[in-house]
């Protein structure tokens, strides 16, 4: 933050402001985490708590002498977001620690190429977490290290037996917190990570040497499954997979997921912060188009907020706001100018009358007292903002095909994107709203009436007013309803009654009147009401953020500069280092104008570019001819044709050197198909 | 039948160990008489081998145990290496001689190391008149150990000069494990299948105490004539037996039938059992959770099996991608033209001749496919523009560790890696949804 920018600019106070917030956000986010993942966790506990207490009972029934003890294990189907499993497992095993069992095993694939890898990963994690539990025994340590040599079952076993034999021989004056939690007992859990790249060999070794001994080592096993649960079939032959007693347990799928974090990161008033909608619509792209994973969509958050606080110098007034006062008054004379300098707060002063104006621009005070006002605006904004998105996402997300969108992010994006108002898919969705039959309608007034209850701002209570009284009328035509079916019907009885052809035609065509006129009936009257009571909260609330002064200190909306730091392009940018090297030397000479080679570049862009124009088979001869040509161009003028013979040897070797780089990178290789050619590996310039 | 006899041997010990040993009388009386007396020395190398569950390795055991003849017994699979596999029957050696607590721990990396042990160890235990029985089973993972453990274990008898014999059990059959060098060839033995009957009277006999055997050997009955089509597994059967048993008894337990009932035994357990091959069999839902299906009285309907979850969430392009790979793997590259641009040539016609290769394509199983074909697919099947970002590769090689493709010959990077797609056609058009 220093470096880059002044000491007007309050660096100091915007880094610890963005400290502050992260580890706000952080929190909340893991607290979400955890109660997501609490659901699959309590089933996980229950499952490991039901599998080894028969080991603890030990029965000696006749069903269980005759059934074969097979190893319970729990498939566990994570999602293909692999990155967020860590987190998983992380919360899963603290879980198991302090629930369970401390024996915990965690194998990832890359770990364990074999059988023996795989033994001595475990027994190695086992042991040591033996010793932290019972760190006091420091003969122990010796033991564990003379027992690592022999890497089996049996040692395993004998380990096991002499642990659990200690920790029952311990006194309970011991005051041992963390065995009095576990059973006698208890279980080993191993958890494989990712199943799916456990070769097959390893992991029906593992299984069967496992069930040989589930007699002495109660062993449970957790597998880590990114796909479908079908895969344990692939991987394992039914003699190995029947001694298995798989459970299957599911995680939240990772879209719910990241609703639930989009709806209370951003959804809410309590973090100043706020993402732009293009901000938004990238992190949710790579998301949902790319990998799926939670994680990266709170590291791409983080890296909004980073360079929103580093960017903007206005950023320090992004906080909470019982601090926006204090720092409002506090701003230096630069601060102001940069105010003065945003464009939503210049429109802003342009609707002033002039003497307003002449004071904003040029008296600081008056200034600062307007922020504070403005600012404290765009919170009321922002509260109010929430709670009717919430309420239109009631009536949007029943219609029938979701012309503003399933979920509420969606919505948030439409309505941070323009008017929404404005939009055809707000037509169309309103033309829809008004076709609802009533209990529907009843339910969603009910609910939207929950909502704004719930919620801080306090203006809601004349629209909760409304909405009730809206739910009181509809609860009276109930009522009315059966008087008006009385009435059609006494119609009808005077139409039979009538005989003549004259009455006749007149009752008709009353009749028909009295049907058009129908067609509105009281419900229909009150639900267009309803509707347009909506539409005017709509445009009431929802303005774009964009319409909002000051809404540059808390909305960070750079989404090219997000793009450029999350979707990489490797690809891409070798082709521009090489096609156009002052895109990254910053060097005036290097600056070319379209196709043009020219020889002040780096031998091998000359070269690269050369590379473009050909085939998928390049002739050595005339790349060399060509790339003497280039690099001699310059030096024309100075040097004669005669010297060239000298001369070619420098270059020779320049050339070489540039293929040679150019193979390193990955653009040609040696070919046997003829001599002197290389061949090709990309193509059509990318 | 033949009764056990052999003159070494007590009458009463041998009496028991019949019991122990139905329907496989004639192979312990075979051994029995390979074996000889305890002080004779016997053929040096034993291969038993015969299906899964046909009673190898128990028929040995009880064999050795009842008899109490000195022996090692050694898991070849669970001692994966050789030193752990020696250094293993050295430690059984001592222990199961000395009782004193004196194993101290062994060292042994090579086959001459164990050869001198293993005669310090026979010395030490006056062990020299009794044979000792090395017994190796899952002997097939031996192969897979150093060129000279097998034929070493083969005539360990005479590279020791003590009285042993190792015996070798096996699921395959001994011309499998010939090395190419020659060996000694033991003595190979063959254990028959059991069949339905003697299946019948191995299960009859473990019957719970509660209930008459003539009970259980009818619900064993049944259970074999609804299981024996797929599954002769003996250890298997035994497990279903015991899952299932409690739902037979249910009529006898609530009073709506007596023991002799079979008929309306039979129609209360058939369906079950139907289900239960379908379920439990193939590890569909685990047997706790039958159990307490059963317990509940509920439908198997309720629970799901391991395959109903057969659907996978997928990123956008992910999909895309996979999508691409399996029209990259199952599809000719001279067909990309005509399906991928959008000014190809005239289609000839040769549709006879393409229904054809349709058909064996995908019988042919998935052709490996360069990078670059698979991006190039993906550009043309995707609608709005891709830009080659990290992403996309990063998202490849995730898919490859989720085992959806599978890289082909990966010793070189730079030359454009290769891939195949592992994906089956239904997988895809649930995908392609």
């Amino acid at each position: 933050f220093r470096s880059r920018s002044d000491d007007s600019e309050d660096t100091e106070l915007r880094f610890v402001t963005c400290q502050s917030l992260w580890n706000q956000i952080k929190s909340e986010t893991e607290q979400i985490q955890e109660d997501l993942n609490k659901q699959l966790l309590d089933n996980l506990v229950s499952f490991l708590s039901r599998s080894h207490s028969e080991f603890q009972a030990k029965t000696t029934e006749w069903t269980c002498r005759m059934k074969f003890r097979e190893i319970p294990t729990a498939a566990l189907v994570l999602g293909v977001n692999v990155t967020d499993h860590d987190l998983t497992f992380r919360g899963l095993s603290d879980v198991l620690q302090d629930n369970i069992t401390p024996f915990i095993a965690l194998l990832e694939a890359k770990d364990c190429a074999g059988i023996k890898n795989l033994m001595q990963k475990l027994m190695g994690q086992l042991m040591n977490c033996d010793v932290d539990v019972d760190s006091l025994e420091d003969e122990d340590c010796v033991q564990v290290s003379q027992n690592r040599i022999r890497c089996s079952m049996s040692s395993l076993i004998s380990w096991y037996e002499s642990v659990t034999k200690k920790t029952d021989s311990e006194t309970p004056s011991k005051k041992r917190n963390s065995f009095s939690r576990h059973w006698q007992s208890p279980p080993v859990v191993v958890i494989f990570k990712d199943m799916e790249s456990f070769t097959t060999k390893v992991l029906q070794d593992f299984i069967v040497i496992s069930s040989q001994h589930i007699h002495e080592l109660p062993l449970v096993l957790i597998f880590g499954i990114a796909t479908s649960p079908m895969i344990i079939h692939r991987l394992l032959p039914h003699s190995v997979s029947s001694l298995l007693c798989i459970e299957l347990f599911q995680s939240l799928s990772c879209k719910e997921h990241l609703s639930t974090i989009i709806d209370k990161l951003l959804l809410t008033s309590r973090f100043p912060f706020k993402l732009g909608e293009k901000v938004l619509q990238v992190l949710i792209n790579i998301f949902l188009y790319h990998d799926f994973s939670v994680q990266n969509f709170i590291k791409g958050f983080q890296l909004c907020i980073v360079e929103h606080f580093y960017s903007q110098p206005l950023s320090v007034l992004c906080c909470q706001l019982v601090d926006v006062k204090k720092r409002v008054y506090s701003l230096s004379h630069d601060q102001c100018e940069n105010i003065r300098r945003l464009p939503s707060f210049r429109r802003y002063v342009e609707k002033q009358e002039a003497g307003k104006q002449v004071a904003l621009l040029t008296n600081d005070s008056f200034l600062k007292e307007e922020a504070e006002k403005l600012l404290e605006d765009l919170h009321v904004y922002h509260e109010n903002y929430v709670s009717i998105l919430r309420c239109l996402h009631v009536f949007t997300s029943s219609l029938p095909k979701y012309p503003l969108g399933k979920q509420i992010r969606e919505l948030h994006c439409a309505c941070l994107e323009n008017r929404v108002w404005e939009t055809e898919e707000y037509e169309s969705s309103l033309q829809l709203a008004r076709m609802l039959n009533k209990t529907d309608l009843v339910t969603m007034l009910q609910q939207c009436v929950e909502i704004l209850r719930s919620s801080s701002g306090k203006e809601f209570d004349k629209t909760v007013e409304k909405l009730k009284e809206f739910l009181t009328q509809f609860q009276n035509l109930e009522a009315e309803a059966s008087q008006e079916r009385d009435v059609s019907v006494s119609s009808q009885k005077e139409l039979q009654k009538k005989t003549d052809l004259y009455h006749l035609q007149k009752t008709l065509l009353e009749l028909k009147e009295s049907r058009r006129s129908k067609k509105l009936t009281k419900f229909e009257m009150l639900r267009f009401e309803v509707v347009d009571y909506i539409d005017s909260l709509v445009r009431k609330y929802l303005v774009p953020a964009d319409d909002r002064t000051l809404h540059e200190i808390v909305y960070f909306n750079a989404a090219t500069v997000l793009r450029g730091h999350l979707n990489a392009a490797p690809r891409t940018a070798l082709h521009t280092a090489l096609n156009n090297p002052h895109w990254y030397l910053k060097n005036q000479a290097l600056k070319c104008d379209g196709g043009g080679i020219s020889n002040k570049a780096p031998d091998i862009c000359i070269v690269y570019k050369l590379h473009l124009e050909c085939g998928r088979l390049i002739n050595l001869v005339d790349w060399l001819e060509a790339f003497s040509t280039v690099v001699m161009a310059a030096e024309e003028p100075n040097a004669d044709a005669a010297s060239s013979d000298q001369v070619d040897d420098i270059i020779h070797a320049r050339f070489i050197r540039a293929i040679s780089e150019m193979e390193l990178l990955g653009f040609i290789k040696p070919s046997k198909q003829k001599t002197d050619h290389v061949a090709r590996l990309t193509w059509g310039g990318c | 039948m033949p009764n056990l006899e052999h003159p070494a041997y007590p009458a009463a010990d041998l009496l028991h160990l019949e019991s122990l040993v139905p329907c496989r009388e004639s192979q312990v009386s075979m051994l029995l008489s390979i074996f000889g007396e305890r002080q004779q020395f016997s053929f040096p190398s034993i291969f038993i081998y015969g299906h899964t569950s046909s009673g190898k390795t128990y028929v040995m055991q009880t064999l050795l145990t009842t008899l109490q003849l000195p022996h090692v017994f050694v898991n070849c699979v669970e001692y994966f290496t050789s030193r752990l596999l020696l250094e293993e029957i050295l430690i059984q050696l001592q222990s199961s001689s000395s009782d004193k607590e004196q194993t101290c721990p062994v060292h042994c990396d090579t086959l001459n190391d164990f050869v001198r042990l293993f005669k310090q160890a026979v010395a030490s235990q006056e062990l020299q008149d009794q044979t000792l029985y090395i017994v190796l089973d899952r002997a097939e993972q031996l192969r897979e150990m150093e060129a000279n453990i097998l034929p070493a274990f083969l005539r360990l008898q005479e590279l020791t000069d003590r009285n042993v014999t190792v015996v070798l059990l096996s699921e395959i059959v001994w011309e499998l494990f010939r090395p190419n060098v020659g060996c000694f060839e033991p003595f190979t033995m063959y254990f028959p299948d059991y069949s339905i009957g003697h299946l019948q009277k191995i299960l009859s006999q473990n019957h719970p105490p509660e209930y008459s055997a003539d009970f259980y050997s009818a619900y064993i009955n049944i259970l074999l004539g609804v299981f024996y089509m797929v599954c002769r597994d003996l250890k298997e059967l035994r497990h279903l037996a015991a899952l299932n048993f409690a739902k037979y008894c249910e009529p006898v337990v609530r009073g709506e039938a007596n023991e002799r009932d079979t008929r309306k035994l039979w129609k209360n357990i058939e369906p079950h059992l139907k289900k239960a091959m379908q379920t439990v069999y193939l590890r569909e839902i685990s047997s706790s959770q039958w159990e307490r299906l059963q317990h509940d009285g509920g439908e198997p309907g309720q629970l799901k099996g391991l395959s109903a979850h057969t659907h996978v969430e997928l990123p956008y392009y992910s999909k895309f991608l996979l999508i691409a790979a399996y029209l990259a793997s199952y599809n000719p590259v001279r067909t990309d033209k005509r399906f991928f641009l959008k000014h190809h040539g005239k289609i000839r016609k040769t549709n006879f001749m393409k229904k054809h290769e349709k058909t064996s394509n995908h019988l042919l199983g998935p052709k490996p496919f360069p990078l670059d074909r698979l991006l190039a697919i993906l550009y043309s099947i995707v609608d709005n523009r891709v830009a080659p970002t990290a992403n996309i590769f990063s998202q490849i090689t995730s898919l490859v560790t989720l085992q959806l493709l599978s890289m082909v010959g990966q010793n070189d990077q730079l030359d454009g890696p290769r891939y195949k797609c592992t994906v089956s056609l239904d997988f895809i058009r649930a995908v392609a949804r």
